[in-house]
């Protein structure tokens, strides 16, 4: 790394992680002509990254625009299906767009970011890989350098992309110390299936993909998220249940998972695959109340690291990548005025607030604080209640219609009681209030 | 763990053990998790045992003594924030090593 700096070590700027916002902050730097350094700890961008996961084309454009010729994409999604999952029943809402653009493509991680890496590598950023940060160097208040395993280098600013965990955020106490509501552990298995197999039991084309929204099942009563994405000729499933959950009881992540497969809707579209990789991580759930402070002097903060992801939507690299430009920009505003103050780099913070990132995480404030509150309500009662309705819609069993109508409409008074279904009701309209007017 | 051990069919049967030899490690000869031992022997919860998705920590009960397998880890971070006593000294793995992931 040293041959690249001059003879202090020193470049502009230093970014830390080789995930989409990293990547998308230096590549923003390069391109204006500056002297970029990514920092990423795994063997290459990529290795020490998972997601569910789709990329979003349109904001993916904006930092790669040609991205769709040459990138290592599996398929583009035009299908989305939505499985809200009882014990052993499921209901499945679907939507097909054959037609248009796709909004999203699979990709996999170890080839995806390692493609945006290197991309940026041949616009000018120098890429580090194999080497981890283990803390900034703060001198007189500021951010100035970082210091790896082996050197320290220094640099005006240095943009931190480390991701959810985020110790270098932590570190200059930007950002407090994530507690267990605010975080999910996610597990992901990957099964190899024939591209043949895949088509039949998602009803696609080659290369169209279908995503799988999973509510309940295995997660029944707890705050959890399942998955499916397909990929070229595998599939991915995955789910993230909120830590905070397993204190209170001994289910494993991974046991989740398993029961998750078991489940009669969700089996067959497995069955007969062969596990290529097991794999975890966690997911930002803080929202909007827990986004850090996002710049001090000579520093600014990133993507996960800033805990910018809406998880109901399972949209994070768009965020992380918008964040990664707007910091890139303001890094070229603050070197073109040799100005690497808080003040100077706060244009980041208020250009974000701006943008979709912020406005999203604000519609969705108060999200979470319903979700744990009602919990037992949201992703148990109602999701089993929807599935025992069509169990009645469906039944021929020789018992009037308005009879099971009824039956039905009172079990909700039976089980619930009023003043639960008044505070069920009163969070929604909060909700509603929130994502719509607040 | 060998990286080219795949798993067919009946993933019901499917292990722990199963799961993480689907994975490629660069495995380090000194550990990055190091919890402080003491304070583990009063804490209640032993969280640590329950969160971890590639069983890391396992609590011997004879020998009052927390089993780190840190070989295994995913580094995922869960057990840093979960930990109740947060007394785990955290740190990513070198740079040339721990978890691969191709398929993430
Ligand atoms: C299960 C799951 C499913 C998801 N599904 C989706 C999805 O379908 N679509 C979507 O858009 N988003 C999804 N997300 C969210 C998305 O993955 C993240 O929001 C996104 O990757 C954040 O990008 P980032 O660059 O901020 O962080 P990361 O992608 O985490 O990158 C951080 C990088 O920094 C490196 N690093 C960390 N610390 C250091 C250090 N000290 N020194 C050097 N390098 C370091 C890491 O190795 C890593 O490469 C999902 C997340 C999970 C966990
Ligand atoms: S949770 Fe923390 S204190 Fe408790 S056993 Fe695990 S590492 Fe030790
Ligand atoms: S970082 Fe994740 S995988 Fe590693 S020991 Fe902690 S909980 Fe387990």
């Amino acid at each position: 790394m040293s041959e690249n700096l001059n003879s202090e070590n020193k470049t502009e700027v230093i970014v830390v992680g080789g995930g989409p916002a990293g990547i998308s902050c230096a590549v923003t730097l390069a391109r204006a002509g500056h002297q970029v350094v990514l920092i990423e700890r795994g063997k290459f961008a990529g290795a020490k990254n998972m997601f569910g996961g789709a990329i979003y084309a349109q904001p993916t454009r904006e930092i790669f625009p040609d991205f769709e010729k040459t990138a290592p994409l599996e398929r583009k999604n035009v299908t989305h299906k939505y499985a809200i999952l009882g014990e052993k029943d499921g209901t499945v809402i679907e939507y097909t767009n054959k037609s248009e653009d796709p909004v999203s493509y699979t990709v996999v991680r170890g080839k995806f970011d390692r493609w945006m890496a290197e991309e940026a590598k041949k616009e000018g950023v120098i890429l580090v890989e194999e080497t981890v940060v283990k803390e900034l160097i703060v001198e007189n208040e500021a951010v100035v350098g970082v210091r790896t395993e082996l050197e320290d280098f220094y640099a005006n600013i240095v943009v931190v992309a480390d991701g959810v965990n985020s110790l270098l955020a932590k570190q200059i106490g930007l950002r407090g110390d994530i507690e267990t509501k605010d975080v999910a552990v996610s597990v992901k298995e990957v099964y190899k299936l024939s591209k043949e197999k895949i088509n039949d039991r998602f009803h696609l084309n080659d290369e169209e993909g279908c995503i799988y929204e999973l509510f309940g099942g295995s997660m029944l009563n707890k705050l959890g998220l399942g998955f499916i994405y397909t990929n070229k000729d595998s599939v991915s499933i995955g789910l993230g249940i909120t830590l905070n959950e397993f204190e209170n009881d001994d289910t494993k992540p991974y046991e989740y998972l398993d029961k998750l497969k078991k489940h009669p809707l969700i089996e067959p579209l497995i069955k007969d695959g062969e596990l290529l990789e097991y794999s975890a991580h966690l997911i930002p759930e803080g929202g909007f109340n827990k986004i850090p402070t996002l710049c001090g002097a000579g520093v600014m903060v990133v993507g996960d690291a800033a805990m910018l992801v809406n998880n109901l939507h399972w949209e994070g690299t768009n965020l992380a990548m918008m964040s990664g430009k707007l910091a890139g920009e303001t890094a070229v505003v603050a070197l073109s005025k040799n100005d690497f103050s808080e003040n100077s780099l706060n244009r980041y913070a208020e250009e974000l607030e701006k943008t979709f990132v912020i406005k999203d995480l604000k519609t969705y404030r108060d999200l979470m604080d319903i979700a744990h509150s009602r919990k037992n309500s949201f992703f148990g009662y109602y999701l089993k209640k929807i599935n025992s309705f069509f169990e009645m819609f469906t039944s021929v069993n020789s018992v009037p219609k308005r009879t099971l109508y009824w039956n039905f409409i009172k079990s909700l008074f039976k089980d619930r009681g009023i003043k639960e279904l008044f505070k069920d009701l009163w969070a929604v309209i909060q909700l509603l209030w929130g994502i719509l007017i607040k | 763990m060998g990286s080219n051990t795949t798993i067919v069919g009946d993933f019901n049967q499917m292990t722990l053990d199963d799961k993480l030899s689907t994975i490629k490690y660069e495995p380090d000869i000194n550990s990055h998790l190091n919890p402080d031992f003491e304070q583990c022997k009063t804490c209640k919860s032993k969280i640590c045992n329950k969160i971890c998705p590639a069983g890391v920590y396992e609590w011997l009960e004879d020998e009052k003594k927390l089993l780190v397998k840190y070989e295994n880890c995913l580094e995922c971070g869960a057990c840093r924030i979960a930990c109740e006593k947060k007394c785990i000294n955290w740190e990513y793995p070198k740079g040339t090593k721990g978890v691969i992931f191709k398929r993430g």
